[in-house]
This record gives C-alpha cells, structure tokens and sequence, in this order.
C-alpha cells in the first residue's frame, strides 16, 4: 500500500502511518472488498481487542449465572456500607462492595449487562432496517421521492434525540426494555438513512449498475443484488459506531429516571441509585460508569477498525 | 447567492411546520392530564375540569390545538401559558435560555479552541506519538457518556480538590459555567479533533499543498491558510449542527450541575406534563438548529470558492 506522497517541506516528519506488510502469495488473489477488509480487520490490534471484548459482555448478557451466584435483587442490609465500611471497599467478601441497599455491586453489574447489550442491538437493528430501507429507496430513485422523504427526515433529524427520546417514554406509564427501545429507534433511524442515501447516490451511477439496467435487470434485483452490497459499506460502520452510543443512551434516559427502573436491572438504573450516594460512596456510582464506558468504547473501537478496513484511504 | 437563500428559506418552511406537528403530536399523546394533575390526588369535579380544559383549549380537536398554538406563535408570538404557574410560556423560556445560551457559547468555545488544536496538532503529526496519544484520548472521551464525565469531574474537582463548586449558584457566573461547560462541549470537543484530523492528514498529500511548499511559502502560512482553508468544510459541518445539540444536550449537565437552564426547564417540564413548554423550547432550538445549518451551507462557499451556489 503505497499510499503515501512525501510532503517533506510542509513536515519533515514522515506522515506515513504504520503499513502493514502485504503477504505476495494473499495479494496476488483476487479478493473482494470484503475479503480485503477482513484481511485488513485480523491484524488490527483495535478490531481483535473490542472484538474479545464484545465476546465477553455478550456471554456475560447471554448467562449473567455463570459469572456470579450472588442474587442481583437480594438486599441485605447488613451489608449496608455504612453499617460496615470496610465492605465497600476493593477485597470485600463480595470485591466491589455493596450497594445503598446492601446489593452487591459485582452481581448487578453482571446481570445489569443483559439490559443495556438488549437494548442497544434491539434499536441498532430496528433503526438500520428502517432507516437503511427508507435511505435506499430516498436515493435511488430520487426527485420528488427523495424530496419529500429527505423533509421527513429533517423533521425527526430537528427534533433534539435526548429531548424527543425523553417525551417518547414520558407516553408510556411502564417502561420497559422495549418501551426504551421504541423511544431511542423513534428518532435515531434518521442517522442511518442520511448514510445511506448519500451511499446509494454514489453507487448508482457506477458502470455495473447501468450494466445490469441494461440488460434488463428489475428494480428489486438492481437493489437487492447490486446497490445493497456496495452500499451497505458505510451503514455497518456507522451502526456498529452506533450501538456504542445507544447503550450510553439507554443509560442516560435511565439515569434520568425515564429509561428503565427498577425493578428491572441496568447500569443505568444503578448509576441513578449511586448518584444521590455520591459524597458517602462513590465507588456505587463508579462501578457501573466504568463497565458502561468499556462496552462503548468497544463498539466504538470496532466501529473505527472496520471503517478504516473498509475505507483506506482514511489511514 | 441570493436565490439559493431563497430556496433554503422556502425548504425550511415545511420542516418547521412538521417538526413542531411532529413535537405537539408526541407530547399530546402523553397520558395524564396536566389539568387533573393540578389538584392532586384528591381531585375535583368534572364540570371544573372540563371547565378548566375549555379554557386552555384541551377539549379541541388535536388539529385545531396546533393550529391556533402555531398561529399564537407566528402572529402573535405567543407560546401559551403554563397551565400550573399561570406563567407565560415566552417569559418562563425567556428566563431559562440566557443562561443556557451562555453554557452553550462556553461549551462552543472551548470545543472549537482545543478540538482544532487537538486535530491539527494529530493532523500535522498522523502516525507519530502525538497522533496516538490525542487518538486515544479522544476515543475514551466519546466513550464516556456525559453524566459519567460530569460525576468524575464533580468528584475530582469538586469534592477531592475543593477547586470549583459543586453546583452552580444563581448568578451563574462565567467562572462556576467553566466545568459544566467543559462537560458539555467535550463529546463534541473529541468528534472536531478527530474530523479535523483526518481531513488535515488527508489534505497534507494535496496537489495545492505541494505547489504552496514548491512556491517556497513559509510552514505558517502553508498549514495555516491553504491547509487549514481547505479542511475545515467537515469540521464546519459538525460545529453547525452541533449549536443545536448542545441546546438540548444541556439537559443532563445543567441536571448535574444544578444549572437553571432549558434542561432542566425541558425536564421539569416533560414530568410534569406541561406540554405546551416543551413544545416551545423545542420550537425555539429548531429554529435555532435550521438558522445554524443553514449558515453552514453559506459558510461553505466562504470556505472553498470552488463551492458556488446558484
């Protein structure tokens, strides 16, 4: 990859970015772009990092039983920290300490996961389903389609997410999981199709796509088998990017006290708890913050390796 | 120039009128009912209430309510009144924005201060120690949701050092704004580094950057004027639509910080089912967020010559 031209004057360093090396037998194959991406994508110290990450908090959210045998819900106020200060602290019994109601902190953050994870992939899907189909359609056939369905974007795009979001659930006297993920998809498919469209514009005009008009090609076939696939590029980064910000959303609107409450168990539903402990106990605030920061920032970081998999010109 | 105003004025109008539909839809569809709401739990008898919901015009067709509320604010600039306080919905905004428009402004500062420093410093150096450190630095930035920051610097810098107060006083002084407002602007404080990074990196191969070296330029004026010109246009985007995002972003700071602002106006509002408020500070940053974007598009042709608007 040879994609560097020497700007020595304006800076004597080197702008080249570390270029891995390209194994002659691999590069000579042919490879699609997805093939070339996943070459890329293995030997991305970022993409496998996030990647064991992901791994791990799914099969936490998949069997929270495995990682802990304390019960999340049971309270014991003998635990309370401060009844016993000495079990708040790092080495306790239980090693992250108990919370307000002498919970312990190490079993909520283990079955808290499943929530947030739930959460995030639920409005992920919904929203690049929607907001992907309706950015094709917006694209692809443009004028006065694209005119009207890109105003209705710029209506929902307007409405400030959190304040929408915050209104949204404010409807609904239960919230639940899928009360959250309502409210958070309601506004956010917008992201997607703006993504999307902007892609299928691209890809249209490309020779193939005129190719396969020309031999007469339906319009279903010419977006499903032609314009999808090489415009789906730039959607799956800017979802998995995303799904990050969704689970730090869901936390927010819970600490809000208008996401989820309890009785269900999230880290968002934890750290509100905390937050009104926080002179006495900061570590119940602290906890569940950390883990909550991890988990976006290994979307996050996934998101970035595939983008500069797909996109090297971005290095 | 002026044609193309034109037609982004005319494109607003409908955007206008549905986000505002889209707002007073959602917050009509909330459950309860502000005016049982005012007498508690012990309630009051029906010829009051619908007396009461005649007066404010709850007992209309959800057409009708948005189009005299539409009209009121158009012709007459009226935003209603709140149904609890009996205040006007202008004044109660009137009183809350100053002080959110200043975090905002403060929170815009410093993002575009140390978010361009950050970038072009990563920019200038992609691939070098510096780069790497400010890339970290900022995805850790982006990863953390605002009330984690908040909570952090509240705890570090407010209870562990004792340097700034908790929560923010009345007069909200320019001084008590600076942690909130750092709070505030730091997500998109990561996001102008890292997009002004990438498109300075990019930008350093340019043919126009080569010939400004080849022409003998000084550094300075190479970096500060051809390559920054030229590479602020996705910067510029973001920091448009992000005037708007941090207006309504504030609601979880000025909650932190015990800010007296539109957030927590907003917050206030939404529980307490006061929805003719809502509808109206959303309006207001609507018209706040469609004037910045559209400032952006004009600041393009500023920017980049090239870019000519018909």
């Amino acid at each position: 990859m040879p994609d560097m031209t020497k700007t020595e004057a304006t800076t004597p360093e080197d702008t080249s970015a570390p270029v891995a090396p390209v194994d002659p037998v691999k590069a000579e194959k042919a490879r699609s772009l997805w093939g070339d991406a996943w070459a890329d994508l293995r030997r991305n110290p970022y993409f496998i990092v996030s990647s064991v990450l992901i791994f791990i908090l799914l099969t936490i959210a998949a069997f929270p039983s495995w990682f802990t045998s304390a019960d999340p819900t049971k309270g014991d106020l003998v635990h309370h920290f401060l009844q016993h200060p000495e079990l708040s602290k790092v080495g306790s019994p239980d090693w992250l300490g108990y919370d307000g109601q002498g919970r312990s902190v190490y079993a909520r953050l283990i079955y808290g996961t499943r929530a947030s994870i739930i959460v995030a992939v639920a409005v992920t899907a919904i929203v690049t389903i929607v907001g992907g189909i309706t950015g094709m359609i917006a694209g692809y056939f443009g004028g006065l389609t694209d005119a009207i369905m890109s105003r209705i974007t710029d209506v929902f795009f307007g409405i400030p997410f959190l304040l929408g979001a915050m209104v949204v659930l404010q409807a609904f006297t239960e919230r639940t999981v899928s009360t959250v993920v309502f409210a958070l998809a309601f506004l956010g498919w917008t992201q997607i199709n703006r993504v999307m469209r902007g892609a299928v514009i691209t890809v249209k005009q490309a020779d193939y796509v005129h190719a396969a008009k020309a031999l007469g090609a339906g319009t279903t076939r010419i977006l499903i088998r032609h314009i999808l696939p090489n415009a789906m590029a730039p959607v799956i980064v800017v979802s998995t990017i995303a799904l990050g910000g969704y689970i730090a959303a869901e936390a927010t609107l819970s600490y809000l006290g208008l996401g989820l409450a309890a009785p269900n168990i999230s880290w968002g539903v934890d750290i509100s708890a905390g937050a009104s402990q926080i002179r006495v106990a900061q570590y119940i605030l602290l906890y569940p913050s950390i883990i909550l920061s991890i988990t976006v920032l290994a979307f996050i970081m996934l998101g970035e390796a595939v983008r500069n998999a797909l996109d090297p010109k971005l290095r | 120039m002026g044609r193309y105003v034109a037609r982004r004025l005319l494109q607003m109008i409908p955007v206008f009128f549905g986000t505002t539909l889209l707002i007073f839809l959602m917050v009509y569809s909330l459950p309860g009912d502000p005016v049982a709401g005012l007498f508690g739990d012990k309630g009051t008898d029906p010829a009051t209430l619908a007396a009461l919901r005649h007066e404010h015009g709850l007992d209309q067709w959800i057409g009708k309510q948005y189009f005299d509320y539409i009209t009121g604010i158009l012709f007459h600039f009226d935003f209603g009144t709140q149904i609890r306080s009996g205040r006007e919905v202008t004044e109660v905004i009137g009183a809350a924005f100053p002080v959110t428009l200043r975090l905002a402004f403060l929170a815009f500062a410093i993002e575009i201060v140390l978010g361009l420093a950050l970038g072009i410093v990563a920019g200038l150096k992609a691939g070098k120690l510096a780069d790497n450190v400010i890339l970290i630095l900022t995805l850790l930035i982006i990863s953390m949701p605002v009330f984690v920051l908040g909570f952090i610097i509240k705890a570090v810098f407010a209870f562990q050092l004792g340097w700034i107060t908790p929560t923010v006083s009345n007069e909200e002084t320019w001084g008590e704004l600076v942690a909130p407002a750092i709070v505030l602007g730091s997500l998109s404080l990561a996001y102008v580094a890292r997009l002004t990074r990438t498109s300075m990196a990019e930008n350093l191969r340019a043919d126009y950057v080569r010939t400004a070296v080849a022409k003998g330029l000084p550094k300075r004026r190479v970096i500060g004027v051809h390559l920054m010109r030229n590479s602020m246009i996705p910067v510029v985007t973001f920091l448009g639509t992000d005037i708007g995002a941090l207006m309504g972003g504030a609601v979880v700071t000025e909650g932190i910080f015990n800010v007296k602002g539109v957030g927590g106006l907003i917050y206030d509002s939404v529980l307490r089912r006061e929805g003719l408020t809502v509808v109206g500070v959303v309006t207001v940053l609507v018209v706040v967020y469609l004037i910045a974007s559209l400032l952006v598009d004009l600041l393009y042709a500023v920017m980049d010559p090239r870019i000519r608007y018909a």
